[in-house]
């Protein structure tokens, strides 16, 4: 009995600490509460920043982003069980005849890495996209092997096994790197492709770009692909990769911002389908971009046009989070060269500009 | 004929403490899951990391208080539908028998120890994709589904150990079957209902496949029912997998805690009882 | 007998303790339904291929299977059988029949502590402190006196069916000792007295003892199963989560379970999803029939028990 006594009262204080948090009872008018958002593990480290910035500019709106990979943002966007979706895949040209009135707004520029922990080697391992490929394919089995070492002549590289570590879960960042192996590969096109998840032929799978890094960590003599950020914050070896125009690139926020200006995409409207959106492809074949690191891709947010789809929107809370959107555009670029990410360059600032003001709730546009 | 039963006892002996050697294998992975968690969780747990949300990724500090009052308040939840509920059943089991109860008890075994990820997918389909997003209640359902069998069978078997006598004479006096079960044979057979409950409880509070699938997490304070909330045993779950070290660390502490309330109502209720709870 | 109003209140009580009696029916149609309902989709368009399909390709060909699932959710099982229950049958003769009476409720106590212990906590300590061990001493070991055998050829990692496996059978012995032990204790003592009395050794008691509650040990070594088939988080986390039928156990698998925690929220095509519930929908099933299968043999010894102890 005592211990139920004691069970209960804890219980009981814990359910009032919690009423009591509330939140601030500020006079401000309009939304207070929490923005559901979820999706892409590789912004998660911008987007976690981004919120934690944003309660100090608006005391009373939480963004709570869920990072559970771009398949989950892209499924919950379509289920409407969040407000807005994450993925650094733009949707599918089917994805996106299926859903009615999705914009795209490209948020920030990051580039993806082959991370790798071979005891005794620091950062700068030099491999062409052909010889990652390969090894992602299962044909390169041996840290020694002679490819890897005719191109790190000055390399000690060890007689090793190779542990290739992947997405298990549905991943923009799959899709990038998938993408990135199907320009450089056609083995790997044709046997493979690029999509957010895929039949891998060798590999462990990992949980987001955290449990990919993770499994590299703990794994000696492995490699991997993780979204920068990552790699940068747990202090990762990262290999040197051959760009279209032969150049080893160091991936380095300057590279993937050469890699966006390289590519000049002509960029669609945001109500538009991005499918046919990549800097990855544009790079493919560009044997002049000197400085551009290969894998650099936008990541982005996904809304509705018309906010009255979702459930349990309202107009208040439409407005407050195309506010957050609008800040994370332009306030919130500032913090993205220091985790690592790029800003966005101004012309796409313009377009997403653009892309807010078509939000609408039921019609009434909400900036 | 000496030799023979000498070889006899010898045998046995060694198989005696074959016995006792397979005790030592059973027991060193819990000590080693005790003592590591507590050795890496202690510089972990402070005031802060109990009262203070989560940190953004990359940043030092932050706590796992959101987690802490998730758990509580998602459990808390779950007790308030699944312990009624399971003693009602368990009640009807005891009471009144018949064709209908003998076939929930043999499903209330079989549901017992059930995968709980299929409890999972079951909630969502149903009331995640009901009110169109993750929820702290339906994480509260996913976990009173696997509590109400485990309180159903506790609770018949305590409530069977009543004598009926008590019954009888309760009848005898003209007061009504309902009003004898609640007053009287429930109150009577109280200790084992409540330890059934705990365990229940303790049993769910470690969950965390159907959480995935139902209250998924959150970085804030928990808001309201129909919002995800984090919860301790995915906190765990994403915190080990990740890369950094300072949410590894994190990740020790909150089993540590988790585990600490495991335990506690654990033994609490071995020793309350006195004898084995089938579970 | 003339209408009364303490009758209706009767009546109420009993009808809301049915009704909630009755949940727990309806849980396992509602369940039931809702995995055929969401597997129809995959059903329909793989059909009994599913079960044998070894492909998941969500990317070019749409294809999905079970088989490696299937495999890997079995074998990591097995494994916890082998490993788990020698171990947990010791451990119930132990605590019925040998150890000293005072040290039996402490014993059993601290043995169902390991039940305590969630998946998830149990994952957390395979990664960084189980997998590493396994891989730095035990696997070079066993490398070393069974490599010629391909199951434990090649590399290692430390994370794979072999640790998974072992992590499951660890987390099975607090059931199948606490169940054994019961059954065990179960056996009239008219049983052991007898075979004291023509002069048998304990350990040969015991062995009587073991042989006569065959039945339920049978059963609660396949509640152990059922748990084992059960098991996501702590699986998920050591087995490598990679769709294949592995050459060697020291290589990375998929359990049924493993795959819908890691892939579920993920999915993003209709065909996707649904391939997942029927995953779901099989282990369901299986571990349905196990379950049931499980609980018939053990009631029926405990009967057996009565009937003979009452005579």
């Amino acid at each position: 009995m005592v211990v139920v006594a004691v069970l209960a009262i804890v219980g009981v204080g814990l359910l009032a600490a919690s009423l009591l948090q509330g939140g601030p009872s500020g006079t401000a008018p309009g939304f207070r509460g929490q923005l559901q958002g979820a999706g892409a593990t590789f912004p998660y480290p911008f987007y976690s920043k981004l919120a934690a910035e944003y309660s100090k500019v608006v005391p009373g709106v939480q963004v709570n982003y869920n990072s559970i990979g771009s398949g989950g943002g892209i499924r919950q966007f379509t289920d409407k069980t969040v407000d807005f979706g994450a993925s650094d895949a733009p949707l599918t040209g089917a994805q996106y005849s299926g859903v009615e009135g999705v914009l795209h707004v490209p948020m920030v520029i990051g580039g993806v890495v082959a991370a790798y922990n071979v005891p005794g080697l620091s950062s700068g391992l030099r491999l062409t996209g052909d010889v990652l490929a390969r090894i992602f394919l299962g044909e390169i089995t041996s840290w020694g092997d002679q490819d890897i070492r005719s191109l790190n002549p000055s390399l000690d590289l060890p007689d090793k096994p190779i542990v290739v570590v992947h997405r298990s879960d549905g991943s923009g960042t799959t899709f990038v790197w998938t993408q990135y192996l199907s320009t450089v590969s056609e083995a790997w096109a044709s046997r493979v492709g690029a999509s957010t998840s895929v039949n891998w032929p060798v590999g462990l799978g990992g949980s987001g770009n955290n449990g990919v890094a993770g499994l590299i960590q703990q794994n000696p003599y492995s490699i991997g692909y993780v979204e920068y950020t990552y790699a940068v914050l747990n202090d990762m070896t990262v290999v040197y990769l051959q760009n279209a125009a032969g150049m080893f690139v160091p991936p380095t926020a300057e590279a993937f911002s050469a890699a966006a200006e390289a590519a000049s995409l002509s960029l669609p409207r945001g109500d538009q389908s991005w499918s046919q959106v990549s800097i990855v492809r544009a790079l493919a074949n560009d044997t002049r971009a000197g400085a551009a690191y290969p894998v650099t891709s936008f990541t982005y947010v996904l809304i509705y046009r018309d906010m009255s789809v979702v459930p349990g929107m309202n107009l208040d809370k439409a407005r407050a989070l195309v506010k957050f959107l609008w800040w994370a555009i332009h306030e919130g670029q500032s913090y993205a060269q220091p985790l690592g990410y790029v800003p966005l360059p101004s012309s796409v600032v313009t377009l997403d500009e653009a892309t807010l003001r078509m939000v609408t709730f039921s019609g009434e546009p909400l900036l | 004929m000496k030799d023979i039963l000498l070889k006899r006892r010898v045998k046995g002996r060694i198989y005696i403490a074959l016995c006792y050697g397979a005790l030592a294998v059973a027991l060193v992975p819990l000590l080693s899951i005790l003592l590591v968690t507590t050795s890496k969780a202690l510089p972990v747990i402070d005031s802060q990391f109990v009262t203070q949300l989560p940190a953004p990724v990359g940043s030092p500090g932050g706590g796992i208080a959101n987690a802490i009052q998730g758990t509580a308040i998602v459990v808390g939840v779950a007790s308030l539908i699944g312990i009624p509920v399971g003693v009602l059943s368990g009640i009807y089991l005891s009471e009144y028998g018949g064709k209908l109860a003998d076939l929930v008890r043999f499903l209330n075994e079989v549901l017992t120890g059930f995968p709980s990820i299929v409890v999972g997918l079951f909630v969502w389909g149903t009331i995640v994709m009901t009110l169109h997003h993750f929820a702290a209640i339906a994480g509260s359902i996913a976990l009173s589904i696997l509590m109400i069998p485990v309180v159903s069978r506790t609770t018949e078997e305590s409530l069977k150990l009543v004598p009926k006598d008590l019954r009888e004479a309760a009848l005898a006096l003209g007061i009504p079957k309902w009003r004898t079960t609640l007053s009287i044979v429930l109150s009577s057979g109280r200790n084992g209902v409540i330890t059934g409950s705990i365990l229940a409880v303790s049993r769910v509070a470690g969950e965390t496949a159907p959480m995935l699938l139902t209250s998924l997490s959150s970085s804030f304070w928990f808001s309201s029912l129909d919002q995800p909330v984090a919860t301790l045993p995915i906190t765990i779950y994403y915190y080990a997998i990740s890369p950094f070290v300072d949410l590894q660390n994190k990740a020790w502490g909150a089993a540590f805690l988790l585990m600490a309330f495991l335990l506690a109502t654990s033994v609490s209720v071995r020793v309350i009882s006195g004898r084995r709870v089938t579970a | 007998m003339p209408s009364h109003p303490i009758r209706g209140g009767d009546r109420i009580f009993r009808a809301a303790a049915m009704a909630a009696a009755t949940i727990a029916l309806f849980l396992v149609l509602g369940i039931a339904y809702t995995l055929l309902e969401g597997s129809y989709p995959s059903v329909g368009r793989f059909g009994l291929g599913f079960i044998l399909g070894t492909e998941w390709d969500p990317a070019i060909k749409m294809a999905f299977g079970a088989l490696p699932l299937i495999w890997g959710t079995l074998v990591t099982s097995a494994i916890a059988l082998l490993l788990g229950v020698p171990v947990s049958l010791g451990v119930g003769l132990l605590l019925s029949e040998f150890a000293p009476r005072r040290s039996r409720f402490p014993l059993s106590l601290l043995v169902e502590l390991l039940a305590a212990v969630p998946s998830v906590v149990y994952g957390l300590w395979g990664i960084f402190i189980l997998a590493p061990t396994l891989r730095d001493f035990v696997y070079p070991a066993l490398q070393a006196a069974l490599g010629f055998l391909p199951s434990f050829s090649g590399s290692y990692s430390g994370l794979g069916v072999l640790t998974a496996g072992i992590i499951l059978a660890i987390m099975i012995v607090p059931t199948v000792s606490a169940v054994s032990r019961e059954v065990f204790s179960a056996v009239p003592n008219s049983q052991r007295e007898a075979f004291f009395a023509i002069g048998a050794t304990r350990w040969e008691v015991a062995r009587h003892v073991f042989s006569y509650a065959r039945s339920g040990v049978i059963g609660a070594v396949t509640l152990g199963l059922g748990r084992a088939l059960g098991e996501t988080m702590a699986v998920t986390m050591v087995i490598g989560n990679r769709f294949e039928i592995p050459s060697s156990l020291f290589q990375p698998g998929y359990t049924m379970a493993a795959l819908i925690a890691s892939e579920f929220n993920e999915a993003t095509d209709p065909l996707y999803v649904s391939s997942i519930v029927e995953v779901g929908l099989l282990l369901f099933a299986i571990t349905l029939s196990v379950s049931i299968v499980a609980r018939l043999l053990v009631r029926r010894s405990m009967k057996l028990f009565r009937e003979v102890g009452n005579e």
